[in-house]
């Protein structure tokens, strides 16, 4: 399961939006180990293709240089899909190389209607996860509403 | 000569765990045939047919090594060459 604030749903949607009908593509950063996608980073389509993205490389070393520094992952890898649905295609599974990672999909095909999905991808193999949005992580997962959370 | 090689994650079962290998070569092409000596398997995730993998990133000294020749790349004494996951995919 990816649990995701809203604030970082928005911010993938509205990029997704933003580049229709080019791919958009990004990573969250979160602390290594911790699961949690904090620090949103949009990324430069390389390709700026309507059907294709890849990362710009050297944009890609810098990120996961700071990622490096700072002890982080990256969390989610997310990026859009502009006329089909927000299912991850064969190449999506071929590049697919962080099996920690939660490949999250935007679909931009209706201007209207918001899609976004997510999945892991290990060893060629897309399992769909059900995607949690909080508002903050502080309060995620702590059971009943009058039980403090302590951490 | 000897260069120090950063290896990504998705790699690390192939260096027994190790973040950062040392190798060998004065090209691209001569540093990955080193390390295959030393981690086997490792080419043939950098290599397919003769040219760099399309899955792949390699930046010499943070250059990206696709505009520096890809495998005829020049590698110095002292290098760092760095690999990284390419982040790529798409509707087709």
């Amino acid at each position: 399961m990816l649990v995701i604030r809203r604030d970082l749903v928005d911010a993938m949607v509205a990029h997704a939006r933003r580049d229709h009908p080019d791919e958009a593509c990004g990573v969250i950063a979160g602390p290594e180990g911790s699961d949690r996608p904090e620090r949103f980073v949009p990324m430069t389509n390389a390709e700026r293709s309507p059907t294709f993205y890849r990362f710009d490389s050297m944009e890609q070393l810098r990120v996961w240089r700071e990622m490096d520094r700072a002890g982080e992952a990256p969390v989610v890898i997310y990026h859009s899909h502009t006329a089909t649905e927000a299912y991850p295609s064969r190449t999506d599974v071929s590049y697919a190389s962080e099996p920690d990672a939660h490949y999250v999909l935007v679909s931009t095909r209706d201007p209207h209607e918001q899609e976004l999905r997510s999945y892991r991808i290990v060893d060629g193999v897309v399992t769909e996860e059900p995607v949690e949005v909080v508002e903050s992580y502080m309060f995620a997962h702590t059971g009943a509403d009058d039980v403090p959370d302590c951490r | 000569m000897a260069v120090t090689v950063s290896i990504p994650t998705i790699l690390r079962n192939l260096t027994g765990g190790q973040k950062s290998v040392e190798a060998a070569g004065g090209t691209l092409a001569e540093v990955i045939d080193d390390l295959e000596s030393r981690h086997a398997g490792l080419k043939g995730k950098l290599v397919k047919d003769g040219s760099l993998h399309r899955f792949v990133n390699v930046y010499v000294n943070d250059e990206d090594v696709r505009f520096q020749g890809g495998l005829e790349a020049k590698v110095a004494e002292g290098a760092d060459v760095t690999i990284l996951p390419a982040v790529a995919g798409g509707m087709r």
